[in-house]
């Protein structure tokens, strides 16, 4: 490992600034969806194997518990979402001035939260309706 | 590129520059992969999240006979694959940032996409034989 200081050396930033949380939010987000990603192909595979199967697979799905997580898969989906429209915007030169990345930030936060209320009110929803 | 002062002297070649490869011989593949893949996942995981969502209910027959339709199929394949994808791409830019040392780095970064690629593939393979299996 070379001696000179490499990218990206956390320590030397100011960790309150909204760029950097905004920035490390989409990385934890990211990650999350990942690990999101096991679970989307676990339930997959158990619908291709069959109702008993499924059934087994549904019953740990369906755990407590794992609203929560479902909770964290919404929040993290809806901010990545938000926030990767935002970065594909950047892309193309638009919007990269210090007042509108600003507001642009506020702006992330507030949708993907909005955007996770309507998801879990639905998902909500959707449960109580369903046997 | 901004135009620099006679002093600035590039120290790349001119092929090197026309070719535009850099250090990862690789060049912008990976940047415009992930845009690509993004761009793709915008109306991919919207429309996985209603569709989850407008279900009347989450037992194996519904979503069986869900899955089993040609229009669901292709895009929960695609959806799948492109998700991997994008996500592959993402989890390797955090291992180069935050693993360090060669060896611990190499390692994560082939595990890492061994199991992206084992996960499409399940993924991919379980919707096939749902399309292409018989009616339960």
């Amino acid at each position: 490992m070379p001696a000179r200081p490499l990218s990206p050396h956390l320590s030397v930033y100011q960790m309150s600034r909204y760029t950097l949380a905004t920035s490390i939010c989409n990385r934890l987000t990211g990650l999350a969806l990942s690990a999101g990603l096991l679970l989307l192909v676990y339930w997959l595979v158990a619908v291709a194997a069959g109702a008993r199967a499924y059934a087994r697979a549904a019953h740990c799905l369906s755990l407590p518990l794992m609203k929560l997580l479902y909770l964290a898969l919404i929040l993290a989906f809806s901010y990545h979402l938000v926030a990767g429209i935002r970065h594909l915007v950047w892309d193309t030169g638009r919007a990269l001035e210090r007042a509108q990345s600003r507001r642009s930030a506020w702006l992330v936060v507030a949708l993907s939260l909005l955007l996770a209320c309507g998801i879990a009110c639905a998902a909500w929803l959707a449960g109580a309706r369903a046997p | 590129m901004a135009r620099r002062g006679p002093r600035a002297v590039s120290l790349r070649s001119p092929l090197g520059r026309v070719l535009g490869l850099g250090a990862a011989k690789a060049g912008v593949h990976h940047w415009w992969t992930q845009r690509l893949t993004a761009i793709a996942l915008v109306p991919l995981s919207l429309w996985f999240v209603v569709s989850l969502l407008a279900l009347p209910a989450l037992d194996h027959t519904t979503v069986y006979a869900w899955m089993r339709q040609s229009g669901t199929a292709l895009l929960l394949m695609l959806f799948v694959a492109v998700a991997t994808w994008h996500s592959q791409l993402g989890v390797r830019v955090v291992i180069e940032d935050y693993v360090h040392g060669v060896g611990a780095r190499t390692l994560t970064l082939v595990l890492v996409t061994f199991a992206h690629i084992g996960l499409a593939a399940a993924g991919v393979f379980a919707v096939l034989r749902v399309a292409f299996g018989a009616a339960p």
